[in-house]
């Protein structure tokens, strides 16, 4: 029996989609059998990001409807050993399904998978609710910026009421030039407010758009320092006890702390 | 470089200062804005508790969450009828 994990946010194109398929990927990198499920129907886009959108014969909505066989809707990423996506149907709406179908679908995927992934819409409507309604674990994506940590804070009130597991927070875009000088909210201002457990932080990094251009995750690349940032994530996501690598750590007060007393590194 | 001065002679907030400040404010409304169907709750779960030791008068019931700048309170309005009988 699998573990269903939505990631979520609020806020649009805060990075939700970029992180489903980064954190998919180094999971199957590591061995273990993940299903990638877009959640966002009418918009869906984890297919372009992962470069899987030439090959979607059905969808989420056709195998709700019993049109298609969830197996035949699973598209296999050739690049891995065992990593499928469901794909979001893209000519229909969010109300095509509903949260009871999307938890009983969720239900199947964990029976055959290690790992569900659920790439969750903006939004806190009948998307959303679809989104979080098969999931065991709630990750939350959030960017150094007010709007998204307000939209994030009502996120996790709605998980909590659910009385899900408590929802775990990864920062995204993270500028350590602009939190040095001030000019950007840190690791341990967002966490204060937001009052959740943190599974990691991903820097803002141009491999991510060159990724998202070729359709490769950014975990691909060895150079990637975002590509890094979801490996770490990953193994905390697997029970690893990894320790926030530098980059997370100079953007926090501890790294300030270290850069005054000039112990770097 | 004039930015940093300033700041460091304290002239100029830096703008996550600020950007705390303001999220702080905007979450402690956010946090306690109550739906309407929440407060329906509340206020039901209010009058059985209350009528447990006084006989009130369901109509003239009024919740409603009050908000002054950063802090916030729970106002009742509670038309008290007869006061029971304490039980022996
Ligand atoms: N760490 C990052 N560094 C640079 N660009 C990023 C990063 N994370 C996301 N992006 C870009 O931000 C945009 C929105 O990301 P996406 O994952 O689609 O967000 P969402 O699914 O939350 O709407 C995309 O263009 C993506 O390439
Ligand atoms: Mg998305």
């Amino acid at each position: 029996m699998g573990e269903a994990i939505v990631i979520t946010s609020g806020k649009g194109g805060v990075g939700k989609t970029t992180t489903t398929a980064n954190l998919g990927a180094a999971l199957a990198q590591a061995g273990r059998k993940v299903a990638l499920v877009d959640a966002d129907i009418g918009l869906r886009n984890l297919d372009v990001v992962m470069g899987l959108e030439n090959r979607i014969v059905y969808d989420l909505v056709d195998v709700v409807e019993g049109f298609a066989k969830l197996k035949n809707a699973l598209i296999k990423d050739k690049r891995f050993e065992n990593l499928y996506l469901l794909p979001a149907a893209q000519t229909r709406d969010k109300t095509a399904v509903s949260p009871e179908q999307m938890a009983e679908l969720v239900g199947r995927l964990k029976d055959e998978f290690d790992y569900v992934l659920v790439d969750s819409p903006a939004g806190i409507e009948q998307g959303f609710r679809n989104a979080v309604a098969g999931a065991d674990k709630a990750l939350v994506v959030a960017t150094p910026e007010v709007s998204s940590v307000r939209d994030a804070d009502r996120i996790i009130g709605l998980l909590e009421a659910q009385e899900k597991h408590k929802p775990s927070l990864i920062i995204n875009r993270i500028r350590p030039n602009m939190v040095r000088r001030g000019d950007m909210m840190d690791i341990d201002d967002m966490i204060e407010i937001l009052a959740i457990e943190l599974l990691g932080v991903v820097p803002e990094d141009e491999t991510i758009v060159v990724s998202t251009n070729r359709g490769e995750p950014a975990v691909l690349n060895p150079q990637s320092r975002a590509g890094e940032a979801y490996r770490n994530i990953t193994r905390r996501l697997m029970g690893e006890d990894v320790p926030l690598f530098k980059l997370e750590e100079e953007s926090g007060f501890l790294g300030r702390i270290r850069k005054l007393m000039g112990l770097r590194g | 470089m004039f930015d940093l001065l300033a700041r460091v002679f304290g002239r100029e907030e830096s703008s996550k200062t600020v950007a705390k400040e303001r999220l702080r404010l905007v979450l402690v409304h956010d946090r306690t804005s109550l739906s309407p169907e929440t407060l329906e709750h509340l206020k039901d779960d209010l009058i059985r508790v209350i009528s447990e030791y006084l006989e009130i008068d369901d109509h003239g019931f009024r919740v409603d969450v009050a908000r002054q700048d950063d802090s916030m309170a729970l106002v009742a309005n509670i038309p008290v009828k007869w006061v029971k009988r304490p039980a022996p």
